[in-house]
């Protein structure tokens, strides 16, 4: 074990996976990554565009995993898309569709086609998407998900112990987090489990509360917490008052503060109904300000290592919203000894 | 308890076909008590299937029984003499009932009125919840007495998803999360430090994931095994 560990050291030059939002992080600049919803059909197309989108604007991008239990294009074979196309994939997997043989199969393969980044999920509830009568299967849970992602790098064993043969997958490690589920006073400890788990880096959910969430990371600094994981923080810029009141409203798990809505709904004021493309701009250009704001904001949070921008089907926005937040241009963090390796 | 729930009346008019006499059994056990399977619903039930097929222009002939225990073989046993009468039996028992009378009584085709529903208790009157999956390695040590795998939507052993909101499950309102609930005890008995330990992944082999499950108890057996 202790000699296949040295391998893995060795080959990564003291990294852990060596993929650019690892290099990122550790050279100590503020992250940034986004995220690509894979297409509801076979086309290659898609991923490229969006890819294109995004390239040079995040350090990498989460591809989702049957995001809402909608089937799409594996988020593996979407992220081979993306590296094709000159973008670091962070691969999610989530616990809802595979049992522990089907996920660790899948992170050899994705290791072997060059994924570096792993995002590991509970996953939606299959009740919510498209195929609500599918048995889901919960083998794992997201904590043990990771514990063994970082036994099959760090022990380069198996979940059953067996020793990995040859090449051991060395994945960069995230879960999500979510400060604002319930029991509100869980949430730290949980992520305190994650971290003993042993993951590398953690995404929030969407966050349209700041002061919660300003409590949530005061938890988390005082446990330390900060200082064993690179935590980035989630955002999305918002497309109306009505999405906004239907985050607000409807999707478990989330809190928007009224001050959203309102300046949402703000935007369109004095813009007549028959100016639609005024209207649509001033909705696109209030979005993309508030998160820049958002961003701005929390950067000044203690303990935040980057952000995660989430604008699944509106890639166009990442853009401004990193731009408009003084994040570009993206750090290149030069590391000789993994140059010609394919990675990042 | 067993908790059942009787099939629609149609599901069960398409099962017994054009059978032309029927009986209907009953269990006295676990679905007596959750009204759907005891004395009183085959009479129920009965008498609905005579008007439906009267009305439907082949009148059947439904006959009725309860046994203590469709479960075992020492309450059915005596059911022997009377079946020859019968096309088919429909059984008002839990799956485990119906499955007996076919072991039993190989010639007759004994088909299930209800749906075994779950492993639960009445909350109240006329509310049923399930409390147990009987995975085989219970957990209720670590979990505050209550059970994720049962109540959890994602079968959870390390905490709640993001899901959580209010104390309910983001795939149900009426649903409470369990984690909320396991939360709240360990926090009341001062006992969340269990919480915060690792829990490993389960070991399915003992659920119904290993194949049919089976206990023997040689202390207990008349016949010993050599």
């Amino acid at each position: 074990m202790a000699k296949a560990h040295k391998v893995v050291e060795e080959r990564t030059n003291g990294y852990k996976s060596g993929s650019n939002l690892e290099r990122v992080l550790r050279a100590g600049h503020f992250a940034v990554t986004g995220e690509l919803g894979p297409p509801q059909g076979a086309d290659p197309e898609e991923i490229r565009r969006k890819a294109g989108l995004l390239r040079g604007v995040v350090d990498a991008v989460n591809i989702t995993d049957n995001q809402t239990a909608i089937v799409r294009m594996s988020s593996i074979a979407s992220g081979v898309l993306a590296i094709g196309a000159g973008l670091e994939p962070v691969v999610q997997m989530t616990c809802r569709d595979r049992n522990r043989l089907a996920i660790q199969s899948d992170l050899l393969g994705a290791y072997a086609l060059g994924m570096r980044n792993l995002l590991c999920l509970t996953g939606d509830h299959n009740i919510f998407g498209n195929h609500p009568t599918a048995k889901n299967v919960h083998d794992l849970d997201s904590v043990q998900l990771i514990r063994m992602v970082k036994d099959m790098r760090d022990e380069s064993h198996f979940q059953c112990g067996d020793e990995i043969e040859g090449v051991v997958p060395s994945f960069f490690i995230g879960a999500a987090s979510n400060p604002f589920g319930d029991p509100f006073e869980f949430r730290p400890y949980r992520l305190a489990k994650k971290v003993a788990a042993g993951v590398d880096f953690i995404q929030t959910q969407l966050i349209y509360d700041i002061p919660r969430f300003r409590d949530f990371m005061k938890q988390v600094v005082d446990m330390g917490l900060h200082e064993k994981v690179y935590i980035l923080a989630g955002v999305g810029p918002l497309k109306s008052s009505g999405m906004a009141r239907y985050m607000r409203d409807k999707v478990p798990g989330m809190i928007v503060r009224d001050e959203y809505v309102d300046r949402m709904a703000a935007a369109l004021k004095d813009i007549p109904k028959e100016e639609k493309a005024q209207r649509q701009e001033a909705l696109r250009s209030t979005g993309i300000q508030i998160c820049i704001e958002q961003i701005q904001e929390l950067r000044e949070i203690e303990g935040l290592a980057g952000v995660h921008i989430m604008a699944i089907e509106w890639e166009e926005a990442v853009q401004p919203i990193v731009e408009g937040a003084g994040l570009l241009p993206r750090p290149a963090v030069a590391d000789e000894a993994s140059k010609g390796e394919g990675v990042g | 308890m067993i908790v059942g729930e009787q099939k629609p009346l149609k599901e069960i008019m398409d099962l017994l076909g054009d059978a032309q006499k029927v009986l209907v059994a009953g269990c006295g056990t676990c679905v007596t008590v959750c009204f759907a399977g005891g004395e009183k619903e085959v009479g129920i039930l009965a008498s609905a299937l005579r008007m439906m097929s009267k009305m439907e222009g082949h009148p059947m002939e439904v006959d009725e029984v309860t046994v203590q225990r469709q479960c075992e073989w020492e309450y059915i046993d005596p059911l022997v003499d009377r079946l020859g009468d019968y096309d088919m039996v429909l059984s008002l028992a839990c799956g485990i009932g119906v499955q007996a009378m076919n072991e039993r009584f190989p010639k007759m085709v004994t088909l299930p009125g209800l749906n075994t529903t779950f492993l639960g208790l009445p909350e109240e009157q006329g509310v049923w919840e399930e409390r147990c999956q009987a995975c085989g390695d219970c957990i209720l040590g670590v979990t505050a007495g209550i059970c994720p795998i049962a109540r959890c939507s994602k079968q959870l052993l390390n905490g709640p998803c993001g899901g959580s909101q209010n104390g309910v499950c983001e795939v149900d309102p009426d649903v409470p999360c369990a984690w909320q609930l396991i939360w709240e005890r360990a926090v009341a008995l001062g006992r969340i430090d269990q919480l915060l330990e690792i829990q490993a992944p389960k070991d399915w082999s003992k659920s119904r994931d290993g194949g049919p499950r089976k206990i023997v108890r040689e202390d207990l057996r008349l016949e010993k095994a050599e």
